[in-house]
């Protein structure tokens, strides 16, 4: 293992309902890269970005995951969150009564940090308006009546809050028109900028990665890791798709 | 073999003997609650002839009246301790040193109330309380308000009006346990707004139900003159512990045309209270009562406060949350009654349960023939935090009338793990998650609240939400 590698995942195999979802995945990316998972709806992908993150709704069968040199297998997702792991949903929730601005206020106490009141509220402000983020949007209720758009505004504005060690973007590009998909590229380039961020993008869209330099690409299929390459790679699915892989796949078995 | 039998034998005789036994405890109740403590109560309170005959008859309708058979059981209800409470010369333990650790912990956790606290504390306290309460009295008798102990008001300017009105609403035959406090009452609050008077700032009972010998049949009666305003703040929201373990107080509520009576509560008994409470509202044309009312105390209640809507135009709305925890059993809602044209209700309720613990949303919406173009819509939310416990809805309408419109909505639902893990994923502990969206799912009811309320119903929930993770 290279020093420098900040998430190192073996052998990871999870299920849900005690039917298999992913089958020994082996990934590693390193500190300041940006990597990018791809494959066909349902091929596991934001199952193993759950994972990453403790999701308790799936079973580890079998597998580690280290995280910044710490076996965070077992870890609770808060306490993997605190250790710097970051997962933007792909479908962020709603919490009813909870104002935004509040929740904010409680991921960065969460941290044991002491927020000054008028300062946080000058920086998520200012976070918001990077993010073309209408700041009438803090004082409402976290997620209710939010677009997908508004939602996955919130998703970034986080990123750039907690500026985590890693983050993985789980499909924050789906359903996005082209302004909001461009403040996401902006919140992802920042966080990169600001804190020499790692990042694990998760998309069946390439459209999104057009302004990103990729450093790895990794395709998973029914569950199965079964190609790694360069950036080289994401043309080439561009233009012929998954069905090369999933034939493979096939094959194999 | 031979000895087993004897042996069964024996056991079989020991129960018949426990029966017996507890028969003849039975016997010794009745006998305790008799005219004469009546009498005695009335005396020693020095109270008008006609109170007395109001305890005489109400005694014998509770002696003649069975007691309920729906709702939560109050077979636990231990009614020798009550009629040992309502006998002259019991000696109330309510000294601090008496309040149970659980009870001492939430009060220095919460903060508040030191008034109180002290009151527990003992006779120093008490007299910290009655400054309190007569520093409120003076600011609202300068517009003409009486906000006095209903005892007292009894032989004052209202005594008239009081016997005018008192236990109309509620009369003793209503059920078992109005009779009871018919008899037995004690304490309480007389709140008199005279017309037109707007008092800008709640009026709160929060020392008044402390005062020696109130607080478990402490009866409430306020009435707001026409075009009065009033915000009323009942005196059970901070953490309380009673020797006895039944709560049957009444509070009638009269609101005269075009006047608005807001009526808060939270109430936060002690889990091993039967809370028997009975509260009622009448509202005169275009009269406006609203309630506000949080329970998360008690081991079992019944509480349905009830709003009858007897002049034209007149509005009621109900606000209401409830928090069953472990070992409780908690049957809340409201009642309304469309009893004038044009007349108008909405009721918003929220019931949490966890731990075991069993809520169940309960009302009852009744439009008599008189009710036309009146309209009522209910709507309740129900959170279950676990799969040990349970909630349930519970709706009934009578619709008498033509042309109204009543509407129900109702969800049931549990605490999200997809939320939970979301906020989880943001560094929020369980605990923390749960407790953000128990209080979110709580907001509607909160904001109604006056600050210090809200912020100590947000305590009550999290304190409520500790150790609630296994």
């Amino acid at each position: 293992m290279a020093s420098n590698d900040l998430l190192v995942c073996r052998g990871l195999s999870a299920s849900v309902d005690e039917k298999p979802i992913l089958h020994a995945i082996d990934l590693t990316v390193p500190q300041g890269e940006v990597h990018v998972l791809m494959g066909p709806n349902g091929a596991g992908k934001s199952t193993f970005g759950h994972v990453l993150m403790g999701d308790p709704a799936y079973e580890l069968t079998s597998g580690e995951i280290s995280f910044d040199g710490e076996d965070v297998t077992e870890l609770a997702p808060d306490k993997r969150s605190r250790a710097g792991l970051f997962l933007s949903f792909q479908a962020p929730v709603e919490i009813p009564g909870v104002p935004l601005r509040s929740f904010l206020r409680a991921i960065v106490e969460g941290r044991g940090e002491k927020v000054k009141n008028k300062e946080f509220r000058k920086k998520i402000q200012e976070l918001a308006k990077t993010l073309d983020m209408d700041p009438a949007y803090l004082d409402r209720e976290l997620g209710v009546g939010f677009s997908g758009g508004e939602k996955k505004k919130v998703e970034m504005l986080q990123l750039l809050l907690l500026q985590p060690k890693l983050a993985i973007l789980d499909e924050t590009d789906s359903g996005l028109d082209v302004d909001a998909l461009s403040v996401v590229s902006r919140g992802m380039e920042l966080y990169r900028e600001t804190c020499d961020g790692t990042l694990l993008i998760i998309t069946h869209n390439t459209r999104i990665l057009e302004h990103l330099e990729v450093d790895r690409v990794h395709v998973m299929v029914h569950g199965h890791l079964v190609a790694e390459g360069d950036s080289s790679l994401i043309d080439e699915i561009d233009a012929n798709g998954f069905e090369r892989y999933e034939a493979q796949l096939a094959d194999a078995k | 073999m031979a000895e087993k039998k004897r042996t069964q034998v024996e056991d079989i005789d020991r129960s018949m003997y426990d029966f017996r036994y507890e028969d003849a405890d039975a016997e010794k109740l009745d006998a305790g609650l008799t005219p004469e403590i009546v009498r005695e109560i009335s005396e020693r309170k020095n109270e008008p002839e006609w109170m007395l005959e109001h305890r005489l008859k109400s005694l014998e309708i509770y002696n003649n009246m069975s007691m309920s058979d729906w709702g939560p059981s109050i077979e636990g209800l231990d009614m020798e301790n009550i009629v040992t409470y309502v006998k002259p010369n019991t000696e109330q333990k309510s000294d601090w040193e008496s309040v149970p650790e659980n009870i001492k912990d939430t009060f220095d956790r919460l903060g508040i109330p030191e008034a109180e606290r002290s009151y527990l504390a003992g006779v120093g306290a008490q007299y910290d309380s009655e400054l309190v309460y007569h520093s409120m009295q003076d600011a609202a008798a300068k517009m003409g308000i009486v906000y006095s102990g209903i005892e007292e008001a009894l032989h004052g300017e209202y005594a008239d009006l009081i016997r005018e009105k008192f236990m109309t609403l509620i009369p003793p035959t209503d059920h078992k346990f109005a009779a009871l406090h018919g008899a037995v009452w004690s304490g309480g609050s007389f709140v008199y707004v005279p017309k037109g008077v707007k008092l800008d700032y709640p009026l709160q009972s929060y020392f008044r139900l402390n005062a020696k010998g109130a607080g478990q049949f402490e009866h409430t009666l306020i009435i707001v003159e026409d075009d009065a305003d009033l915000h009323f703040i009942e005196g059970c929201s901070a953490p309380k512990y009673n020797v006895a373990n039944l709560h049957a107080g009444a509070v009638e509520l009269f609101v005269g045309k075009r006047a608005h009576l807001r009526y808060s509560t939270i109430e936060n008994w002690s889990k091993n209270m039967y809370n028997l409470n009975t509260k009622r509202c009448r509202c005169d044309e275009e009269g406006e009562i609203e309630w506000i009312s949080g329970s998360f105390g008690s081991h079992v209640g019944y509480l349905y406060p009830m709003s009858i809507l007897s002049g034209r135009r007149a509005k009621a709305s109900f606000t209401g949350i409830t928090f069953a925890g472990r070992g409780q059993n908690l049957d809340t809602g409201c009642k309304v009654v469309l009893a004038a044209p044009e007349t108008a209700a909405s009721v918003e309720t929220k019931g949490i349960s966890k731990d075991g613990g069993i809520q169940t949303f309960r009302s009852s919406v009744v439009a008599t023939p008189n009710a036309k173009g009146s309209r009522c819509t209910v709507s309740c939310q129900s959170l279950m935090l676990d799969d040990r416990s349970r909630s349930d809805t519970i709706p009934a309408m009578d619709i008498r009338c033509k042309n109204v419109d009543i509407g129900h909505e109702a969800t049931i639902g549990r605490i999200g793990d997809d939320k939970v893990f979301y906020l989880m994923s943001r560094g929020i502990s369980e605990e923390e998650a749960k407790t953000m969206i128990v209080n979110g799912f709580a907001e509607p009811i909160s904001k109604e609240l006056p600050l210090e309320y809200a912020v100590e119903m947000n305590n009550l929930i999290k304190l409520e939400m500790e150790g609630a993770i296994g």
